[in-house]
């Protein structure tokens, strides 16, 4: 396990309110680098509130954070430039093939054009694309989409890529080949931060937090988890904690 | 039991209406806005016009005429001219809008030869106001000539033709009333069912409501009835509006008028479904909306531009806007007091379009997924 | 038996796309039946097609007895919840129930009784407005939407997607006491293991089912032997268990590998005999019955051509 070595996210008391609404109730947690860490919880439990004040979209009501080597408050700009994100529906154009898509986000992250040409070719290899470069997106299967979306995250080769539901509705043999590709950014010491509905892929995670209604209700190497609760499954754990306290979302 | 089911899809239909405030405020606050706009700006810009004048007949009637031009609330004496050479350089000035030459010996002309020759010279970079200017001042003059003429035979002619007998009382206004209301007509019969239409496809209720035992047409009809009734309230308010604070006259049939209201506003609402159908969501409604109707519906229809000043290409294609035939019929009966002989032709034509884009919507909109 | 739904060489086509090849099956009354597969499967349009929102290039279908072509018959008797939960975010919990209940020429009263039970849950906040509401309740209140004219076959498209382990599996109870009531009932789901909550499950893959069976039979079917295995560094022994060639795949699990291979070369020992020699601690090896998600993707391998 990679549980020894430098932070490289640190939270402490992070709150974030929506006027009477406390969406993320006083969080704290620290992730490893190079730790493929599991962000779990039932919808309107605050995950996406809690990332995205994590990759400075939102800012915090209070509290304290640290995301690779930058502080939440005063360095939101540095941050996003450390990081990447993929969303849960992925950010690539449609209308454009895969190379201008490439193109466009390594650009965007102010790779030289040198550097981006080579990023690029580099990329489309690892990933068997070569029949697809110039391919639209809106062309190419669901399952390379998402390969593809999560290796343009890390075109700038950020230190944290932040991962919100990658492998929704994908088949079986696309998701653990996605899989393959987060292990292999975390083997090269990129920290990896996701969530998932597929309790399988919990598994998959050094460790795990589970957030219920805004707080972290547990946090532990899947292994210890399930001891922790006296359960065969991570689906068990979940279902544990997350018992049914249907809440409003704002 | 079909009925229930009809009536309940109206009842949605309105909440959605009600409920949404910002745009009801937008719908109505517009027209508003618009006519008080107008209104006022065109009244403004008419009032205390500077004018020059150059009075080489010095006689009763050129001092007769200065003063009732000068007495109308819309111009004010900048200069006395002496010469014509002094003209250019009062329009040069940038201060007289408009020059008013009066002949050598304009009163013995007038009692001995009939006949009397008044020049008036406008500035004409701005040609809209010109134009209005000059309307004005021939309107004074041609109020003084009739005035002149009582009882005396043969009549005495000043030299000035144009009569806007359809708006003597000069204010642009009334000429805005009808083109604000068609566009209002317009944006809340066609952009607004197109939205609300694609709305649905875009959060699946529509999928939701093709199962359900609904005929299209009663979707159709449930999206139009609502609006109908928005845009003819809508339109109540302005004509209300231009009445009492403008006293803009409606000198034909009232009841005329709305019927001709009722078929504009049908005419719009079939080419919305038909806008709709076509749309796979509000952002793409809204843009062919905008882009191919409220547009074409502004620059072609003769509400800013009139239609005859337009190049020959763009008067064949205002042709086929439907706000053209509506906006001069509603001219025709608002202020010319037209009657149905008049405006069964523009009539026809509307209500031909009416039908063409109602065949088109109901034949493109189908309770089906393609 | 007495089928509810018979669909027969069910064909449909977007522009060079086939998203339904052939696709034949039939359910019967009673019966919970899903469609697993993943997004792009050709689910959706299978359900579009079957409710008639939409047209089959060919083949034809019997839904509660009547053609694809009866349009109005089978519309009165289906219920139909979209993929994205179909409901008007401006109109009130209560409002929305209503006005389907209207279309559909009925009232809320009158069949009350069908979705009493889901519908106590939302009844705390029936003047919420519907675009309000989280992703769990926004669900319960389409499937309520989708009930409320007694349908005699309810077909739900991807009701759990998005959604959590927690209101998944509420979810699927609900289901559950709904057939109790003798209704008809497809489903269609991304999540393999959603598959044992169903009588019968097609798998579905680019428009053509692979298998149609009991999950139980599926799964008995199974034509390999499933290992499963684990030690204290996963990572190395997936490159080791890789290098195994008499292993025909090995997938990741959970806290396991799946190791598949034919029945004749299984052996536990052997595998164990490796890990020892490769250096790996706490390891468990063990034989293991198939899950859903092997025998997908096994299926799922073997129709690539």
């Amino acid at each position: 396990m990679k549980l020894t070595g430098e932070n490289i996210i640190e939270v402490e008391n992070l709150v974030k309110r929506f006027g009477s609404f406390t969406a993320v109730d006083n969080i704290s947690f620290q992730v490893k680098k190079g730790e493929v860490f599991g962000f779990l919880g039932a919808n309107g439990a605050g995950k996406t509130t809690a990332i995205k004040m994590l990759i400075g979209l939102w800012s915090p009501t209070s509290g304290k954070a640290n995301v690779a080597g930058f502080d939440l408050f005063t360095e939101a700009n540095q941050i996003r430039k450390n990081i990447g994100y993929m969303a849960q529906r992925f950010s690539l154009y449609e209308d454009l093939t895969v190379i201008e898509n490439i193109q466009f986000y390594g650009g965007i992250y102010g790779l030289r054009k040198n550097i981006l040409k080579e990023r690029a070719e580099e990329l489309i290899s690892e990933l068997g694309m070569e029949s697809f470069r110039k391919e639209l997106i809106k062309n190419i299967p669901l399952g390379w989409k998402q390969k593809l979306a999560l290796s343009v995250a890390m075109i700038h080769k950020p230190k944290i890529v932040f991962l919100d539901e990658p492998t929704s509705g994908v088949d079986p043999i696309t998701r653990r080949q996605f899989w393959d590709l987060i292990y292999n950014a975390a083997e090269k010491g990129t920290t990896v931060f996701i969530t998932t509905h597929y309790m399988d892929e919990s598994e998959y995670c050094d460790r795990v937090s589970i957030m219920v209604d805004g707080r972290i209700e547990a946090l532990d190497t899947p292994a210890q988890l399930k001891k922790q609760f006296n359960a065969e499954s991570m689906d068990e754990v979940f279902l544990r904690l997350a018992r049914p306290t249907e809440s409003i979302s704002k | 039991m079909n009925r229930r089911r009809f009536f309940g899809f109206l009842q949605k239909e309105f909440r959605h209406i009600f409920r949404d405030r910002r745009t009801m405020l937008i719908l109505f606050g517009m027209p508003i806005v618009q006519i008080l706009l107008f209104g006022f700006a065109i009244t403004n810009e008419i009032k205390n016009v500077n004018v020059a004048v150059l009075d080489m007949a010095h006689d009763d009637v050129s001092r007769d005429i200065t003063n009732r031009i000068l007495s109308s609330e819309y111009f004010h004496l900048y200069q006395n001219l002496q010469s014509e050479k002094e003209i250019e350089t009062a329009f040069k000035s940038g201060k007289v809008k408009e020059v008013i030459v009066f002949e050598n010996n304009l009163a013995k002309n007038i009692y001995s030869k009939n006949i009397g020759n008044i020049q008036i010279i406008s500035d004409a970079t701005d040609p809209n106001t010109a134009n209005t200017i000059v309307a004005y001042t021939r309107a004074i003059l041609l109020n003084y000539q009739q005035e002149l003429n009582k009882g005396t035979k043969p009549p005495a002619i000043i030299q000035t033709e144009v009569r806007m007998w359809f708006n003597e009382e000069l204010k642009g206004v009334y000429l805005f009333v009808p083109g604000v209301m068609t566009i209002i007509m317009m944006l809340v019969s066609a952009m607004m069912t197109s939205i609300s239409l694609a709305r649905e496809k875009e959060t699946g209720t529509l999928e939701a409501l093709m199962v359900s035992p609904l005929k299209s047409w009663q979707v159709i009809l449930g999206k139009v009835i609502p609006y109908l009734v928005l845009s003819f309230s809508i339109t109540l308010v302005t004509l209300g509006l231009s009445m009492f604070v403008f006293h803009v006259p409606i000198r034909g049939n009232i009841f005329l008028l709305l019927g001709e209201v009722l078929l504009f506003v049908i005419t719009a609402l079939s080419f919305g479904i038909l806008i709709s159908s076509i749309a796979p969501n509000q952002m793409a409604a809204m843009l062919i909306s905008m882009m191919g109707l409220m547009l074409p519906t502004i620059i072609l229809s003769g509400y800013i531009f009139p239609i005859d000043n337009m190049p020959v290409p763009l008067q064949v294609i205002s042709n086929i806007i439907p706000a053209r035939w509506f906006i001069s019929m509603l001219r025709d009966i608002m202020l010319k007091g037209a009657g149905w002989s008049v405006v069964w032709k523009d009539t026809c034509v509307l209500a031909f379009m009416a039908v063409v884009f109602l065949f088109l919507a109901s034949r493109r909109f189908k309770m089906k997924l393609r | 038996m007495n089928e509810r739904v018979i669909a027969t060489n069910i064909t449909k086509s977007f522009r060079s796309t086939k998203a339904l090849d052939a696709v034949s099956f039939s359910v019967n009354e009673g019966e919970l039946f899903g469609f697993i597969g993943p997004d792009g499967a050709g689910k959706s349009t299978l359900f579009r097609i079957l409710t008639t929102v939409m047209n089959a290039d060919s083949g034809d279908a019997l839904v509660d007895g009547f053609h694809l072509k009866d349009e109005i018959a089978i519309r009165s008797r289906v219920g139909y919840m979209p993929g994205k939960f179909s409901l008007y975010p401006d109109l009130s919990v209560q409002e929305n129930l209503e006005f389907f209940a209207k279309v559909f020429g009925t009232t809320v009263n009158e069949n009350y009784s069908i979705i009493k039970e889901i519908y106590v849950q939302l009844e705390p906040f029936k003047d919420r407005r519907a675009g309000k509401l989280s992703g769990g309740m926004k669900q319960k209140l389409a499937l309520c939407c989708a009930l409320i004219h007694k349908p005699r076959v309810l077909f739900l498209d991807e009701p759990t997607t998005g959604v959590d382990p927690v209101s998944r599996r509420e979810f699927w109870e609900m289901l559950g006491r709904l057939k109790q009531s003798g209704l008809t009932i497809l489903v269609s789901t991304p999540y393999m293991d959603e598959a044992s909550r169903c009588d019968r499950v097609a798998l579905i893959q680019k428009g053509k089912i692979l298998d149609i069976d009991p999950p139980g039979v599926i799964t008995k079917k199974f034509p390999l032997h499933v290992i499963a295995v684990k030690s204290d560094n996963m990572q190395k022994l997936r490159k080791d268990i890789l290098k195994v060639e008499y292993a025909e795949s090995v997938y990741g699990f959970g806290e396991y590998l799946h190791i598949t291979m034919k029945k004749e070369n299984s052996s536990t020992e052997k595998i164990e005999s490796l890990l020892k020699q490769q250096g790996h601690q706490h390891t468990e090896v063990k034989l293991i019955e198939a899950g859903i998600e092997d025998c997908f993707m096994h299926l799922m391998e073997h129709n690539k051509n």
